[in-house]
């Protein structure tokens, strides 16, 4: 079980990876759309990363609901 | 390995999520024994995530349809795969927003003329490039959007659709020499990243689940896929130009 410090590492760089985000701009409190520049088909692919690195199935209908990093990182964090 | 597809070779167009009919038809088809090679468009980084989420992973081929180059190079990067194709997918779509959600009467030509290049064209495209793979018996499948009437928001991608249906009947017209057939499933409404692109597509949502007399599922992709399964298989050898409706039955009925 991973630390919600962990996770926000992890999706760090994911987010790098996929949008290039600078790892170093990614906090709880950070809008992904509004602050870290996501757009919708990035944000696809952040979450089908998500899903394989923390083994967790975030489905459409949550997605929506996740608008900060910190709304990822409590989903995941129940559900891994 | 047995199955509807035992030993064919598929390249399937259009997959960028698990959601996508394009998914459903792979993921099948591989079950069925085909063997299945994908492109991508775009976020090819976003595709090959889920091309791995199939039974078998497979391999992807950068595609853009508008694209001469890459359409005269497919023939070639899909040999590297397999040696030639059986079948081919085209799940193939776009328009400007401009296009779509009701701005019917102000899109400018420029970008009503991309809807139809990425949704309609590129259906022709796709076969031509492809027909140095394909014998007899080969099969193009491609996806459509009831064109016989005027929807709420679908606006030009709706004209595109029409586009496509009439090209798929020229496709079989000019193909048939060759003993290729053409054929497209007109699918009802399914909440893939296509639909979500569509301002206002919930509009028709609630009416075609009421008054389909199956009933309709919105996110029930494999129906739509296991027609396309059909056609590509060989069990409509004398089928093509065709317009297969997986719709629940809506187009068939009234009020």
């Amino acid at each position: 079980m991973a630390t919600r410090a962990e996770i926000t590492s992890g999706l760090g760089e994911i987010l790098e990876e996929v949008a290039g985000v600078n790892p170093d701009d990614v906090a709880e409190e950070k809008s992904f759309t509004d602050d870290l520049d996501v757009d919708s088909l990035s944000m696809v692919e952040v979450v089908v990363a998500a899903e394989e690195k923390f083994g967790v199935k975030i489905p459409d209908n949550e997605v929506q609901n996740l608008k900060t990093v910190g709304d990822a990182v409590s989903y995941i964090e129940a559900n891994s | 390995m047995s199955g509807l597809l035992a030993g064919k070779r598929l390249l399937v167009t259009g997959v960028i999520t698990d959601a996508s009919i394009a998914f459903s038809v792979a993921k099948l088809a591989q079950e069925n024994g085909a063997q299945v090679v994908l492109t991508g468009f775009g976020r090819l980084s976003l595709v090959e995530r889920i091309a791995k989420r199939l039974p078998e992973p497979a391999p992807v081929i950068e595609l853009d349809v508008t694209n001469p180059e890459q359409l005269a190079g497919l023939a070639d990067k899909v040999r590297e795969h397999v040696d030639g194709l059986d079948g081919v997918v085209h799940s193939v779509g776009f328009a400007p927003q401009s296009c779509l959600g009701g701005g019917f009467l102000d899109a400018p030509w420029e970008d009503v003329a991309t809807a139809l290049h990425v949704s309609t064209y590129s259906y022709k495209s796709l076969a031509t490039a492809c027909l140095p793979l394909m014998g007899r018996g080969g099969a193009v499948v491609g996806l459509t959007f009831d064109a016989q009437l005027a929807w709420p928001v679908y606006d030009w991608m709706g004209v595109a659709k029409a586009g496509l249906e009439s090209a798929s009947r020229y496709l079989a017209l000019h193909l048939g020499k060759h003993g290729i057939r053409s054929n497209l499933v007109s699918a009802g409404p399914l909440r893939t990243m296509a639909a979500k692109s569509i301002p206002g597509f919930e509009q028709f949502e609630d009416a075609w689940v009421q008054r389909a007399p199956l009933g309709w599922d919105l996110s029930d992709q494999e129906s739509a896929a296991r027609a396309c399964l059909a056609l590509l298989s060989d069990w409509f050898p004398a089928t093509t130009g065709e317009i297969v409706h997986v719709d629940g039955g809506f187009h068939a009925v009234g009020a």
